[in-house]
């Protein structure tokens, strides 16, 4: 018998008692795992290379205040600037009032929205197609899929914010590296019907020459509107996100406690287990060192068996999270909170450090005294 | 004939460790639990005790939140002639012009910042607001540039004491006074003189709703009807009630992920509590046999280990509990720096964090205290009884089931 199966056999010997460790595991790391992947998706992914080189700015005041749209061409002359779109978010509800139904909705400049979001692909021809119909629209290649529409499609939807319907066709599909849940229509559209709306724009995106421009362009962009009535304040696309989950509360800590509950929660159980299944077998330990095991081999023995049983756990939890994320992805009334949520290598392998590391904490102190015992009083020992 | 429960107190007793593991275990999945809960209790406080079932919510029709809208101030005098409002000392109909918007404050802890709401309001507003008391200070003169501010924004934002300066907007605002209205989403706002507020926000000439008080709840009816039947007025009259009940619904998000955390935690506990008493069931079975033989029945022995299960998680209850005391007198939430609490609660924006332009759509800035009622603990400790039975029933229905000869020979 070679020592893995020795330890194999020895982390299974009580099945229904492994079999329970490694469920209660499996659960602990499995919500690890997801708590994991949002912390990930929030903040750690970058998003690609594109968007570092954009640029957001809205009213200082906050983002429900316009801008006038007179802005955009003010910003043009700064040094690094590519390109500027104008949008206005129009909060519109299709159907329903539902939050599975809720989607962002732009009015935006079809002529040059397109050169700044450099990373969404359209086919050329559906961009013309957009460009002439000023009642058109174009939209996200996953909302396509959820609602069925095809090109020519009409779809309507209510003003919350603005008092009129829009009644848009689509003339287009876009896809996004990262799905978008958005539709694109022309800002006219809504300046014809609504006087208030017209020449503003609630935040203007920014495409900049290089990543390095963003923050010069940033600076010199809020400096020169700094004076005027509406000042600015410009952002990089991924610092204007994270603002948004900031405004959540304080979701790190959040995440974060969850995370410690659980570990903590895992290491009490696994040591027990570890601590019970050791002391069983007070009088194996007593025969192993007969046969002249050295303690750091008992040690050793003990602590793989346990890294081995959390290990399993790691991995079903693992397992169970990559399908849980898919499952909720398309679920209905999770909006789109999972959407472009992936459980990374990087996760998967933080996961299971974790997992090991909880099976070597909770063996290594009952081990410790396992492999400090005497043999004669190990068996004596009767359980 | 019962076990006595001495029984179980004494044998939970005789493996210290094992017990004190397993409930801790359980503990830290019921204190998860309770912090949740206690979020959502105090979000659906704030929302459910807000709103005065005489005051009538006027806003544009096909506007969903006050902070979505607008209206011609021109509508203002007709709004105010309907019949069923109550009138003032002075004989003026109780009706007040409103603005909320939203401005941009830096935390108190300098992580960030945080959206508020601001609402204008006419003298009016005031009174048909019979539950915001002054704290400190006074309220805000009409025509000058003066704040009052709820007490959630005072314990959470530097420079919101009376006497400090706010810089949003156009310019500063001069803080006078601070005011509490017992928890409900008032005290996440900032008040100030309407006209000042319209001004500011370039929106003179119309408001954002328009708030009636009726002279009792059938008046209210009748005012709100009137309102959204009146085809020219193109505006639609909801019960200052019914609004904030709609507003709770944009608790969904947390509401989720909360069930959804405490669930995982609560299955993983279960195991862990059933793996304990698998273990008590196996050192005691020669201990069963002999209960079996003196004559304690089958149902006795089931019951006295399921008893056992249900102490155990009830002690994890009891230290899961105590665990979040410290937390506690952050009900009130004076002084406190609880994390987790500036929160803009809107469902389609939490809906849509991974997306390249974030959606904007404010339905309300709501910053929760945390409530730890006793409806919060009580579901805690029942939640802990059913992880408990979950985990204590298998084995104690092995151990029951055992039979009286091998084990004895065991």
């Amino acid at each position: 018998m070679t020592l893995t199966s020795f330890v194999r056999k020895s982390a299974f010997r009580n099945k229904r008692r492994s079999i329970l460790t490694v469920l209660s595991i499996t659960f602990s790391l499995l919500l690890l795992t997801l708590m994991m992947t949002v912390w990930h998706s929030f903040y750690v992914d970058k998003g690609d290379a594109q968007s570092a080189q954009r640029l957001i700015t809205r009213h200082r005041v906050s983002l429900t205040e316009n801008m006038p749209i007179y802005y955009r061409e003010k910003m043009r002359t700064v040094p690094g600037v590519v390109a500027v779109a104008p949008t206005q978010w129009f909060g519109g509800l299709y159907k329903d009032d539902k939050p599975e139904n809720f989607f962002a909705q732009f009015g935006t400049d079809p002529a040059e929205i397109f050169k700044v979001m450099t990373d969404f692909k359209i086919p050329d021809d559906q961009l013309a197609a957009w460009q002439r119909d000023r009642a058109g629209c174009v939209v996200d290649s996953e909302l396509a899929k959820k609602y069925g529409w095809k090109i020519g499609d009409r779809i309507v939807i209510k003003g919350t914010i603005f008092p009129m319907n829009l009644e848009l066709t689509i003339r287009g599909i876009f896809t996004a590296p990262q799905p978008t849940i958005t539709v694109y229509f022309n800002q006219k559209y809504v300046e014809e019907a609504v006087p208030f709306a017209k020449d503003r724009a609630g935040t203007f995106g920014i495409l900049a020459d290089s990543p390095d421009d963003v923050p010069k362009v940033a600076a010199a962009v809020d400096a020169m509107f700094r004076n005027s009535p509406e000042p600015t304040k410009t952002e990089s696309e991924k610092a204007f996100q994270l603002s948004f989950i900031n405004s959540l509360g304080n979701v790190k800590a959040f995440i974060l406690s969850i995370c410690f509950a659980v570990v903590f929660a895992t290491l009490l159980v696994s040591a027990n287990t570890m601590a019970m299944s050791i002391r069983e077998r007070t009088r194996e330990v007593a025969v192993l060192k007969t046969l002249g095991f050295t303690r750091q081999s008992i040690l050793r023995l003990y602590v793989s068996e346990s890294i081995t049983v959390a290990l399993v756990g790691g991995v079903l939890g693992c397992v169970l999270a990559v399908f849980l994320v898919m499952v909720l992805k398309n679920a209905p009334g999770m909006g789109f909170f999972f959407l472009g949520m992936t459980v990374t290598i990087p996760t998967f392998l933080l996961a299971m450090f974790v997992a090991a590391m909880v099976g070597f904490l909770s063996a290594i102190l009952p081990s410790y005294h396992a492999a400090k015992l005497d043999i004669v009083e190990g068996l004596r020992y009767t359980g | 004939m019962a076990i006595p429960i001495s029984y179980n107190i004494r044998n939970l007793k005789l493996r210290k460790g094992l017990t004190i593991m397993t409930a801790l275990g359980i503990a830290l999945t019921v204190t998860t639990a309770v912090f949740l809960m206690a979020l959502l209790a105090g979000l659906n406080k704030a929302f459910k005790s807000s709103g005065d079932p005489i005051n009538v919510l006027v806003m544009r029709k096909g506007s969903t939140a006050e902070l979505s809208g607008g209206f011609d101030a021109s509508l203002f005098p007709t709004l105010k002639t309907l019949p069923g409002i109550a009138k003032d000392a002075q004989g003026e109909p109780i009706a007040s012009g409103e603005w909320v918007v939203v401005v941009v404050l830096p935390r108190k802890d300098g992580t960030g910042e945080v959206n508020v709401s601001v609402r204008g309001l006419m003298p009016a507003g005031l009174t048909l607001r019979p539950g915001a008391k002054l704290l400190e200070g006074r309220w805000f003169t009409p025509g000058q540039r003066e704040v009052v501010i709820g007490n959630s924004i005072h314990n959470r934002f530097s420079g919101t004491n009376v006497g400090d300066t706010l810089d949003f907007a156009k310019g500063q605002w001069k803080v006078v006074g601070v005011f509490d209205s017992g928890g409900t989403s008032y005290d996440s706002e900032i008040w100030g003189d309407v006209n000042q507020i319209a001004a500011d926000f370039d929106r003179q000439g119309g408001y954002g709703s328009v708030y009636l008080r009726a002279t009792d709840p059938v008046a209210a009816d009748a005012l709100k009807n009137r309102v959204s039947d009146d085809q020219r007025l193109k505006l639609e009259g909801t019960l200052e009630t019914d609004y904030y009940e709609k507003q709770t619904s944009s608790g969904g998000p947390i509401k989720f992920i909360g069930t959804f955390v405490a669930i995982i935690m609560a299955i993983g506990s279960s195991f862990a509590a059933m793996n304990t008493m698998y273990a008590a069931v196996a050192y005691r079975s020669r201990e069963i046999a002999t209960l079996r033989i003196i004559g304690f029945s089958r149902p006795s022995i089931l019951t006295s280990f399921v008893l056992e299960a249900l102490l155990l998680s009830l002690l994890g209850a009891g230290i899961g509990i105590a665990l979040t005391l410290p937390f506690n007198g952050h009900t009130t939430g004076i002084g406190n720096s609880l994390t987790f609490s500036e929160t803009v609660f809107s469902l389609n924006l939490f809906g849509s964090i991974p997306v390249t332009f974030p959606a904007l759509h404010f339905n309300h800035v709501v910053i929760p205290a945390l409530s730890f009622s006793a409806n919060v603990l009580a579901t805690s400790v029942l939640f802990a009884l059913v992880m408990g039975l979950a985990g204590g029933f298998a084995p104690a229905w092995q151990a029951a089931r055992q039979d009286i000869l091998t084990s004895l020979r065991a």
